[in-house]
Order: C-alpha cells, then structure tokens, then sequence
C-alpha cells in the first residue's frame, strides 16, 4: 500500500462515518466564528431548537466590520458608526452570550482578523480540522491542520453536529524547491504559485505546500501561502508538522498543557506526507525564479514580477482569456505595454488575514524607515491583526517608525481587505495592497486593487509608484 | 429548504470567466443579518450605474443599459449560464441567497469553485457542470433564439432543449436526494448522533489537549 500524504492522514483521523452514497462525516475539532457569515446561522440553530453540539469547540471574534479609528473604536460596539454594521457587530456578542460561546471582543486585546487570532492564541493547533465561515480559513493549514472556509449553513451545521458532511478532495503537492533571492517573501512565492496554476488550477484539491522554500519559511510567512490557496481554487492549504511548527505552538495560552505536550508532540510528529505518499498532481517551481510580484489586474492569476510591462489582448488565444484581459485593462484604467513600475498609485494597505502579522510589519517598517509617503500617495495605512500584534509591533517602535514615515497606524481588523467599514478604496484609485484579492470593487467601488507584499507595498508608498524593493534593501 | 424537481424556465447570460462572488453580492451587503432581500442586489455593481448601499430604494437606482439581466428579454429568468469557474472566491452564502431571491434556481457552468458549489445545494439552487462546448452551444442557442428556455429534470439528470435535444448531467446523489425533497442536512446528520459521540469519545482519549475547556 503507497503511503499517505498529509491530507490523508488528517481526513482519516477525523473520519466519523463513511456513507454507501460517497460521502463521509468528518468532525470538527475548532470553529472559528466571525460577526458576517454566523447570525443567519445562530438564527437556524434558535428556530430548529437545536444547541451547539460542543460549545468549548467554537471561538469567536468580530473582525470584518469593526472600525479600525481609534476615535471611533474606543466606544466599542454602541459607537461604531454605520448602524447596519453596529448591529451586525453587537448581534455577534449577543449570540455568543446566549450560546455560551467564548468571544474576544471588539476592544479586548486579544481580538483581530480571525485567521490572525487563531493561530496566536494556539485555538488552532496542528493537526485540527478547523472550519470558519471563510474562505481563507486555510491559513490554519500552515499548522499541519486541516483547515477550509465555509458556507453559513455549514456554519449552523458544524454548530448543531460538530460534522460537517464532506467528500475527499484530491491531493495536490506544490513543491517550491532551492532558495528565495534576497528580498522576496512568502507573498511572491504564492502569487507566482497562483499565476503558474490560475485561479481554478486547484479546484477539487487540497494542497500541500512543500519543498525547500517552504520548509525555510517561518509560521507567518506559511500562513501568507496557506491562506491564499483559494485563490487559487483550493480550499485547503497545508504545510507539514516539523520544529518551526512546533516551536511556534509552545506556549500559546489554548496550546496543550505540560501534562499533555508530550502526548500532543508525538502525535504531531506524524503529521507529514509518507515518503512514498502519492498525489494526484505536482506542481514545481524554482524559488530562484521568483521575483517580487505585483498583480495588474482583476483576478490573482493576473501577475507578473515587478519588472515585467503590462499585456496585452492580443497576447492571448483563448477568447475568454483575451475578453478577460481586455475588461482588466479597462477596469484597471491601464494600457498594454505599460510598465509595471509606471503605475503610480493613490492609496497603500499594509494589512489583512494574509499580510498583518508582525513579521509582515517588521518588513514594512524596515523598508519606510527614516523615508517619507510619496506625495501623490493620498494614504497610506497599516493594520495590525490583532490587538497583540498591535502591542507587539508597539513595544518594537515599529508604529513610530510607520507614523514618522507618514503611514496610518490604526486599530486591527479586516480594514479595506474588503471594505466593510470605513476604510476603502475611491472610484478609480490604485492601491498597492498586501491583501488577497483584486477583483473588481473588492477595496471600494471602481477602485483598482494591486496585490503585493508587505515590503514592496512599503516601498511603493515612498516612491509613489511600484518599485523592485530589492533595489531598497 | 425548497425543493428542486423540474425547471422550465427562461435562461440568461453571465457572459465571463472567474464571475467571483463579490461580483454576484458586493460586500456592503453582507452586512444584514438575514437570509433573504439579497436578489435586489444580485450583481450590484453591474447591474446599476451608481453605488448600491444596504436599505436603498433599488427601484428608482440607474440602470446599466448594457447588462443582460436589465434586457426584457431576459426578464423572470430562472436559468443562469456562465463561463469557467464561477463562484470563485470569498465563501459568502449570500451568493446563492442573491441568485436564489432573485429568482434564478439553476446555474449552467464549464466549472465552479468549491465553496459556492456547495452552497448552492443547501439553498435549493442547482448548479450544473457542463462541458465547456456544450455550454458555448447553450450560450449561442440563447442568444439566437429571445425568450430561449430549458426544462431540467433534476430526477433524471436531464437537460431539454426547446428543440426537443437531451443533455445529461452528473449529480452528487446525496445532493441530489436532499434537493430533491428539500431536506435539512442538519437532521440527516443528527440521525448518526452516536455515531457522533462515539468517535467523539475515543478521539478525546487520544487527544485530550483538544478537548479541555478555556476559561476567558
């Protein structure tokens, strides 16, 4: 019998029931619930009459909404502005209060971006299946876990059951072998990944990510790769289990305890592909190939290194590839031929599920230091993860250095990732953004999104315009 | 749950690649607490020239000439066809909410992605993968023929075509079961309750660390 991969291991470990129709029961060891996708869910759960099945399993915190203004932040919930995101917000605490359900709320220290709180308060822990109803749950594979977002009615499933009702997707191993140039981080590495395979090119696989690259990464920069695995049409992202894993778990306040470390570590120890673990696709790419990327257009898939010109039309034979570029361009308010570095931009975000941990902000800072935002740069923010990642970055002078450069320093939340508060892009405008997604109007309506990492968006802000950090550093 | 038997209805065109979610709800939107009202807000951005906001009056917003569904042809149309991957993106249930409020219990792609596949089929939407040619001949047959309509028999996994043509399509068959007579997974799920806390049990004895309880 070949041996199993990493996913493998975790869907049989959790594996409850296999059906004659093809599916399975899985169980779900950690839900992480968010104030968007969970009150339709809590709404089923009281007009069913159904409880939660085990309630210690499911953490909450409010991230998508919350003000990140410190004025209006320091009122809490009762002051946030926008009424429908205020009752969204305290809708959230309501239910957690009535279920019984441990919430971080919006002004404890510990709040923040879901998939940045999970992982530092040790909630989520290798090994884990692990569900939110979000799509880059999968950020929580960088743990070894078995992490996907999903949808609300699997949200109140998963409360009612502690199961979710699954079939096995296919496995996908993409190898990133050698070693990364100076300058080039985790960011490059999965936008150059996702413009190899394309947005779908992981569609019906989870995927491991391995390889020499990714066992040098630290947590941070693995779940920067995991958690943009959906966009590139995965659900889940993995990494496998080794000391960097498992330094990192040690000592988080939900991690095991002394008495159960041992247990919990031998257990880990085992959460890597076999050696002769068959996967239904490869991918390899070269980490010395990689430069830093930038994305032109309107989909992840849309991207090119830092030195690369804008394409054209033309450039494609598939018809819905050459449409698709034709809509980009006009979108985006760019021409074919244009130089990426020609690009002047209006905002900078240094932020988000996928770039807002402290590492992702000791990049940033590194590269602002003692420089000033270009002045055609209208503004620049950055947006801790969480209200530790904020303190953590404070006790470094690392807002000193964002705030002397002319940078934003604002409270942590999902901010203008998707811009379901306040902060958001104008009709028209470019923004450099270490977030996840470009499509159109996700930063605000007709604004133009180039996703980027959190260094070359620093470097951006200064000059104005994109810039190949490595020419910075 | 409502139930999905047979469709015959008028189809209409979302005539792109990678149509995220975002696109099919745009984020502000997501701000409701509810389950329903979303289908006057099914590709905001597209569909109205201005700014959508939560709680407008969507009747007296502009119109975008140039997209289909404000076409009156394609009026109390219940069938969508689209392009490769649709649905990709963020795992926001309001998608199939929207598309499901507006009306539209059917879409016909080349592809999807996972999530909003899924969630299709707990909102009594069927989502049907069709290869990428026989989607192009529906998308030209549409466009030839105003007030173009399909029957799907979702019983026998049927596509008809108004000129009497019979096109097959697979279906998960739990899927199918459920959509079929409307069913709460919830419950189904429930039915194995101690198949539950039976394995609950022994995957508490072997990893007790994931069952201790966290005092805040």
């Amino acid at each position: 019998m070949a041996g199993q991969t990493l996913y493998d291991k975790l869907w049989n470990a959790h594996l409850v029931k296999e059906r004659d129709d093809g599916t399975a029961l899985l169980y779900i060891d950690r839900h992480l619930v968010h104030e968007v996708t969970s009150p339709q869910a809590f709404e089923g759960l009281r007009l069913a009459g159904r409880k939660p099945w085990r309630i210690g399993a499911n953490i909450a915190t409010p991230d998508h909404n919350v003000p990140t203004e410190l004025v209006e932040r320091s009122g809490g919930v009762e002051a946030i502005a926008d009424e429908v995101s205020r009752i969204q917000v305290r809708t959230l605490d309501e239910n957690c209060d009535e279920f019984g359900i441990t919430e971080f709320s919006i002004n404890d220290v510990r709040q923040g971006i879901v998939h940045v709180v999970g992982p530092e308060q040790g909630a989520t822990l290798p090994g884990m299946t692990v569900v939110c109803g979000d799509s880059h749950t999968a950020t929580h594979g960088a743990l070894g876990a078995l992490a996907h977002g999903i949808g609300t009615s699997e949200v109140e499933h998963v409360l009612a059951t502690q199961c979710l009702i699954q079939k096995k997707s296919k496995n996908m191993l993409v190898r990133v072998d050698g070693e990364l140039g100076a300058g080039i981080t985790a960011k490059d590495v999965v936008l150059a990944i996702i413009g190899k395979i394309g947005t779908a090119g992981g569609t019906g696989y989870a995927i491991e990510f391995g390889g020499e690259v990714i066992r040098k990464l630290s947590m941070e920069g693995r779940m920067t790769i995991c958690n943009m695995a959906i966009e590139g049409g995965a659900r889940v992202g993995m990494v496998a289990v080794d000391d960097v894993t498992i330094d990192y778990v040690k000592g988080r306040p939900f991690a095991p305890n002394d008495g159960e470390w041992q247990l919990a570590l031998e257990y880990w120890n085992t959460l890597h592909s076999d050696d002769d673990a068959v996967f239904d696709k490869t991918v390899v790419l070269n980490g010395a190939d990689i430069l830093p990327q930038v994305t032109w257009g309107t989909s992840p898939e849309m991207v090119l290194p830092v030195s690369g010109i804008v394409p054209s039309p033309n450039d494609y034979t598939d018809p819905a590839q050459r449409s698709g570029c034709e809509r980009a361009l006009q979108y985006m308010g760019l021409t074919a031929g244009q130089a990426i570095t020609d690009i002047k931009l209006d905002r900078v975000f240094i932020g988000s599920c996928t770039n807002s941990r402290i590492e992702d902000l000791r990049e940033a800072a590194a590269v602002v230091r003692g420089k000033t935002v270009a002045a055609n740069v209208k503004e620049a923010m950055v947006v801790p993860g969480s209200g530790l990642v904020k303190k953590q970055a404070e006790a470094e002078g690392l807002d000193k250095i964002f705030l002397d450069a002319g940078l934003l320093w604002r409270e942590p939340g999902c901010s203008m990732c998707l811009a379901m508060n306040a902060d958001k892009l104008g009709a028209g405008e470019h923004c450099a953004s270490t977030s996840n997604r470009n499509f159109e109007g996700r930063q605000g309506f007709g604004g133009r999104t180039h996703l980027v990492s959190p260094a070359m968006a620093a470097a951006a802000a200064i000059a104005g315009h994109f810039v190949d950090v490595r020419d910075w550093i | 749950m409502k139930a999905f038997t047979v469709l015959d209805g008028i189809v209409a065109p979302m005539d792109r690649a990678n149509v995220d979610t975002d696109m099919i709800i745009p984020k502000q939107f997501l701000k409701s607490i509810k389950r329903s009202g979303f289908g006057p807000n099914l590709f905001d951005e597209l569909r109205y020239l201005d700014e959508g906001q939560p709680g407008q009056d969507n009747s007296v917003r502009p119109l975008n000439p140039d997209f289909p569904l404000n076409f009156p042809r394609y009026s109390n149309a219940s069938i969508l066809i689209a392009r490769e991957n649709f649905g990709c993106g963020s795992s926001r249930e309001h998608a199939p909410w929207a598309l499901e409020d507006y009306g539209f219990r059917c879409v016909i792609a080349p592809s999807f992605a996972d999530i909003f596949f899924n969630n299709c089929f707990k909102n009594g939407v069927l989502p049907i993968v069709l290869a990428a040619d026989k989607v192009n001949e529906l998308f030209k047959a549409m466009y030839a023929d105003e007030g173009f309509t399909l029957k799907i028999d979702l019983a026998a996994q049927q596509i008809v075509t108004p000129a009497g043509e019979a096109i097959s399509f697979d279906v998960d068959s739990f899927r199918k079961h459920c959509l079929l007579n409307g069913l709460d997974d919830i419950g189904l799920t429930l039915e194995d309750a101690d198949d539950i806390r039976i394995f609950e049990s022994k995957w508490q004895q072997k990893s007790p660390w994931l069952f201790r309880e966290h005092g805040v």
